[in-house]
């Protein structure tokens, strides 16, 4: 054994990362598993539910609205720039109108909401686990995992769709104003163009990726949030481990879904 | 009545418990007391189930508790419990009289809101704070009023019983003395179970009926508060006199 240890110590290393990978996947899947579960059996806390799409929601709104309005600027600048090389400027409004909605939207949206609502989420639950503030909520005969998580779940789920919904629009916004004020593209024809080009699946396929990216935010803060340390500094890990996690499983599934819908 | 026996529990390598027995009868105040880390907190959350120990069983009313039951078993079972935690464990987004009829506001023990308001600020009068500050918000009160809230909080609903985690620690030796015999009549007055985890000796006195001490995760000592002085153990004597030196090595 200990002749072959320096030999075996990468691959013992290798097969340890491995396995808290894999416990790590397991223990989210059984988050989720159980999240869901507490969904479908009462109690629901309605006012609970009703305060996070408040919070994560209607309070998003600006921070959303800002980055989506500078991105499909920025779009319209870069893709006529681009299409100038062949002669192609016409396009600019399709191509904003495709990118924002089907990728931009979504994403931008999902990433700056994790930002914004996985950090206080597990913020939050992180305080309360260390202050004794869930073993209270036990102790009162509410479950946690119904109070904290589902609420917030469901929220971030539904509201995510609507401000990518937003996001879209306010991008397009963007891209028009920079197309019409800098770029002296016609108003009407460039509206004409986004309408027209644009189909329903470029959309709804949109819309279904902000879904998931909702449910990855709220399922972040509050597994991270739910197991974090003792102290500010676990806390403080929560929180970044939270912000962290969210944005790379967002872009993870991004792809992923964008595989999905246009495999074709 | 609650019964432990042979109550084990171990974080990783670190055993925690190592078989606790331990008997309270109905109707009577059992004070653990011990030093900070030897598990107090633990025993208390394993009988509620926010830990599950590893080994032993754990009676209440002759009934183990634990294990898998529905959840409107739980229900009823942690309906029976009062807790006050060491921190007040107020949640910071609810105003005072929130906390206090949190489990009247929603479950099984739901009433309508006014009704709910009144007996939380009851509550609230009983504990010695005035009604006005029944719309604050825990972050504005102080830690003495804090712990009171949180006492409030433990006996709405009127539990059978009760259970208290350090409830002096963080407060000056007059509000201790308050907190302590708030703890005592309230308890004698709603003829509660009741189970104090403190390290604080003038808690001891006051709330005690019978004492238990807890030192490397077993019951050390167990007996009625009155004979505790004229006990020999000499891990309780170093205890009660905060000897520096003795069975019980201190870190330093």
């Amino acid at each position: 054994m200990s002749a072959l240890s320096p030999v075996l110590a990468p691959v013992a290393a290798v097969g340890r990362s491995g396995i808290g990978l894999l416990a790590l996947v397991g223990r989210l899947t059984m988050f989720l598993g159980a999240t869901l579960a507490h969904m479908l059996r009462p109690p629901f806390y309605w006012r609970e539910f009703l305060f996070q799409l408040m919070q994560i929601g209607y309070f998003s709104l600006p921070v959303v609205a800002l980055t989506t309005l500078f991105t499909g600027g920025a779009l319209a600048l870069q893709i006529y720039d681009g299409s100038a090389r062949f002669n192609a400027e016409a396009v600019v409004p399709q191509i904003v109108a495709i990118g924002m909605v089907r990728e931009l939207g979504p994403v931008l949206t999902g990433l700056m909401v994790a930002g914004r609502v996985s950090a206080a989420i597990a913020a939050e639950i992180g305080t309360m686990k260390v202050t004794e503030q869930i073993d209270a909520l036990t102790t009162l005969s509410t479950h946690p995992m119904k109070y904290l998580t589902v609420p917030r779940v469901l929220a971030a789920t539904l509201a995510l769709p609507v401000l990518a919904a937003v996001g879209n629009i306010i991008g397009i916004l963007g891209g028009y104003l920079v197309a019409v004020l800098r770029l002296e593209f016609n108003a009407a024809a460039y509206l004409r163009n986004t309408v027209d080009f644009l189909e329903a699946s470029d959309v709804v396929s949109g819309l279904v990726k902000a879904a998931v990216f909702g449910c990855i935010v709220a399922v972040m803060g509050c597994y991270h949030g739910m197991r974090s340390a003792r102290g500010a500094q676990g806390v403080g890990r929560a929180t970044t481990n939270a912000v962290v996690s969210a944005s790379i499983l967002i872009l993870a599934a991004n792809f992923i879904l964008t595989g999905i819908f246009f495999s074709e | 009545m609650i019964e432990l026996r042979g109550v084990h529990k171990a974080f990783g390598p670190k055993k925690v418990l190592q078989g606790i027995d331990l008997r309270v009868e109905r109707g009577t105040s059992m004070v653990i007391i011990g030093g900070s880390g030897t598990g107090k907190s633990v025993a208390l959350k394993c009988i509620l189930g926010l830990i599950t120990p590893d080994s032993g069983t754990i009676l209440l009313d002759g009934k183990p508790v634990g294990g898998r039951v529905s959840s409107a078993e739980r229900d009823a079972f942690l309906a029976r419990f009062g807790m006050l935690f060491q921190g007040g464990a107020l949640f910071d987004s609810l105003a005072v009289w929130q906390n206090v009829a949190f489990r009247l506001l929603r479950g099984r023990l739901k009433r309508p809101k006014t009704e709910a308001r009144e007996i939380a600020i009851e509550k609230l009068r009983r504990v010695g704070l005035s009604p006005d500050v029944a719309d604050l918000f825990p972050a504005e009160l102080s830690g003495g009023m804090q712990k009171r809230v949180g006492l409030a909080r433990a006996i709405a609903a009127e539990p059978e019983i009760i259970f208290f985690d350090e409830p002096t620690t963080g407060l000056d030796p007059i509000m201790s003395g308050v907190i302590n015999e708030l703890i005592r009549e309230i308890v004698v007055e709603m003829g509660a179970t009741a189970m104090t985890i403190t390290h604080d000796m003038s808690s001891v006195r006051a709330i005690a009926d019978n004492v238990a001490m807890l030192h490397d995760g077993v019951i050390h000592w167990t007996g009625p508060v009155a004979e505790m002085d004229a006990a020999d153990d000499p891990y309780l004597r170093q205890f009660i006199t905060g000897a520096a030196d003795g069975p019980i090595e201190a870190v330093r």
